[in-house]
């Protein structure tokens, strides 16, 4: 403890005056639990204003996608396909990193921490409920979201892309990805320890990124790995997002319905398997 | 509400992980209003029966009733009304400190001034220190304003001052009896055994997860006052025939190390006298005199034994 606390503590500065607290009756008990919507809205304030000013969680959900986006665009490397020009075909996969960036990768590692140093047990004996600190934490990852895609969205415009399709469709993917992606996020950070989720939840990003159809597509791969691939996650909402956006296809089913399934197997399996404590 | 059933009522409690057992048929009742040390060592089974009444556990046998709620099965009706502080961790490692305050405060309706809770437990100046910069005192201080700040009817604190200087530790005292003043039940669990003794309305002390022993600080002590004695000393080999019939029946006289005297057995006023008076038949100034009251800890140490665990 610094000097100064101390002082303060034995004695208030002259001249200032004693905190009300001193007097007979402030401690009389009064416990009243917010409404539940200030206190879900409250939860996700805190967790978006702690999660953009984390480094290496703004790092991996802005500047690395937004870097990505850039460099892939303006310089001729990599390989595209399908037609079209390299930024109609780069911007929605850089849309589906910044999806699995924050629902998967920043939520996994952040609960897997807040799980080792107790927070969620502390903030369970708060009146707010397990299931209200779940919608604050999705509220807050839709708030990161937004927050991506609209520097995206905006460098990509910049760039020259021109958008197609039916902004319900692509709203769907994005939706249905956030809720494959943070299911198996809370899955993972609620069966390993934080370290191990950390390493984890990097490693996945990385491997999502290079075979998810990202920025190789995914027909350069053999056509036994293609097949399997296109069933993961990532795959599908980078396939859906592009058919929407740079094909302008009306509703991709296949990619949602892919989408789909994983949410409901996350979800499910980390209602099974997350532990509070 | 029920103001007139106890505050925690614990009964033939059992808690089992996996092959140990740590609370082995515990009963408690503490009352409204009260202040509760739960003392014993560690492994006792008290932090195990804490967390079952804050509804973190589910007890393998008996029955826990907190505010007249099951502490499981209500927790959405108990958890706003009572306060919690952990024994270590429980909050964002990158948070500030007035940060978190707030963002708890904000989830009550008529929370305290964060500000002057803050400036009351002197966490007035690393407002916007995060947490891991914390010093460990500050971080215990932060800890106990969270459980504090939502106007708790009861609160349970695991070890307050554990790792706290001296200041800090008087601060919380203080502030621990002022919520006790406030009509705030306090339960609180601690190693220090003058902290009970200047804090508690009763203690509870706990070993192999049973209550030992439950009463306040001076009847726990008062239930082995026949061994605190009166001890001096005076030139060595003295006769101490007339100084044991002097002090007799209640206590005996002993020289267990040449030169020094103790008189053992329920002091009262008589026996000191008497004892003086001897020294005086003697012409001899007793030096050293002092009167060896068998404190809290001894009768803990007694009760748990000494050997370490």
């Amino acid at each position: 403890m610094s000097t100064e606390t101390r002082t303060e503590l034995i004695a208030p500065r002259r001249g200032e005056a004693r905190p009300a607290l001193g007097a007979p009756g402030s401690f009389r008990p009064d416990p009243r639990p917010a409404p539940l919507a200030r206190m879900i809205l409250a939860q996700a304030r805190f967790e978006t204003r702690l999660l953009l000013r984390n480094g290496e969680q703004l790092l991996l959900a802005i500047v690395i996608p937004a870097l990505m986006l850039i460099a892939f665009s303006a310089e001729p490397i990599g390989t595209i396909s399908g037609g079209g020009s390299r930024i109609d075909y780069y911007a929605p996969g850089v849309i589906g990193v910044a999806v699995l960036s924050t629902a998967f990768t920043s939520q996994a590692i952040a609960t897997g921490f807040e799980r080792r140093y107790s927070v969620l047990k502390r903030l369970g004996a708060t009146p707010l409920p397990r299931w209200g600190l779940l919608a604050g934490k999705s509220l807050s990852i839709l708030a990161v979201e937004c927050v991506q895609l609209v520097l995206l969205i905006g460098i990509a415009l910049a760039m020259g892309w021109s958008p197609h399709g039916d902004p319900l469709a692509v709203l769907l993917l994005l939706a249905l990805g956030t809720a494959a992606f943070s299911g198996l996020a809370l899955w993972l950070a609620g069966a390993l320890r934080a370290e191990a989720t950390l390493a984890v939840a990097n490693f996945v990003f990385l491997i999502f990124i290079g075979v998810g159809g990202v920025v190789v597509p995914l027909d350069k791969f053999g056509h036994g790995a293609q097949s399997v691939l296109q069933f993961l996650p990532i795959s599908a909402l980078t396939d859906g997002l592009r058919d929407v956006l740079q094909h302008g296809a009306a509703m991709p089913w296949g990619p949602l319905g892919i989408l789909a399934a994983w949410a409901v197997v996350a979800i499910a399996g980390a209602a099974r398997f997350f532990r509070w404590e | 509400m029920q103001e007139t059933e106890p505050a925690v009522e614990i009964a033939g409690l059992v808690k089992r992980y996996g092959e140990k057992t740590a609370v082995r048929g515990l009963d408690l009742v503490v009352d409204r209003g009260s202040l509760t040390a739960v003392l014993g060592p560690n492994g006792a089974g008290k932090t195990s029966t804490i967390e079952c009444c804050e509804g973190y556990r589910t007890p393998d046998g008996g029955n826990v009733r907190v505010l007249g709620l099951d502490p499981v099965a209500d927790a959405a009706r108990l958890r706003p009304r009572i306060g919690v502080m952990l024994q270590s961790g429980g909050i964002y490692q990158s948070v500030r400190a007035m940060e978190m305050l707030r963002h708890v405060a904000g989830l009550y309706a008529n929370p305290l001034d964060v500000d002057e809770l803050a400036e009351r437990l002197g966490l007035g100046s690393c407002g916007k220190t995060s947490f891991r910069r914390l010093s460990g005192g500050q971080q215990q201080r932060l800890s106990l304003a969270l459980a504090v700040v939502g106007r708790p009817e009861l609160v349970f604190l695991d070890e307050p001052t554990a790792g706290l200087d001296v200041q800090a530790r008087h601060a919380t005292w203080e502030l621990i009896e002022q919520l006790r003043a406030d009509g705030v039940t306090v339960v609180l669990t601690t190693h220090l055994l003058d902290e009970a003794e200047r804090l508690a309305d009763k203690v509870a002390i706990i070993d192999s997860g049973r209550v030992i022993a439950y009463d306040t600080p001076q009847r726990l002590a008062d239930g082995t006052r026949e061994q605190d004695s009166i001890r001096f000393d005076a030139p060595a080999g003295l006769d101490l025939t007339a100084l044991s019939i002097a002090v007799a029946p209640h206590a005996k006289a002993s020289e267990p190390v040449a030169g020094s005297y103790h008189v053992t057995g329920e002091i009262t006023p008589d026996t000191l006298a008497a004892t003086t008076a001897w020294c005086a038949s003697l012409g001899l100034m007793p030096r050293n005199l002092q009167i060896e009251q068998r404190s809290l800890e001894d009768v803990f140490l007694d009760l748990t034994g000494r050997e370490l665990r």
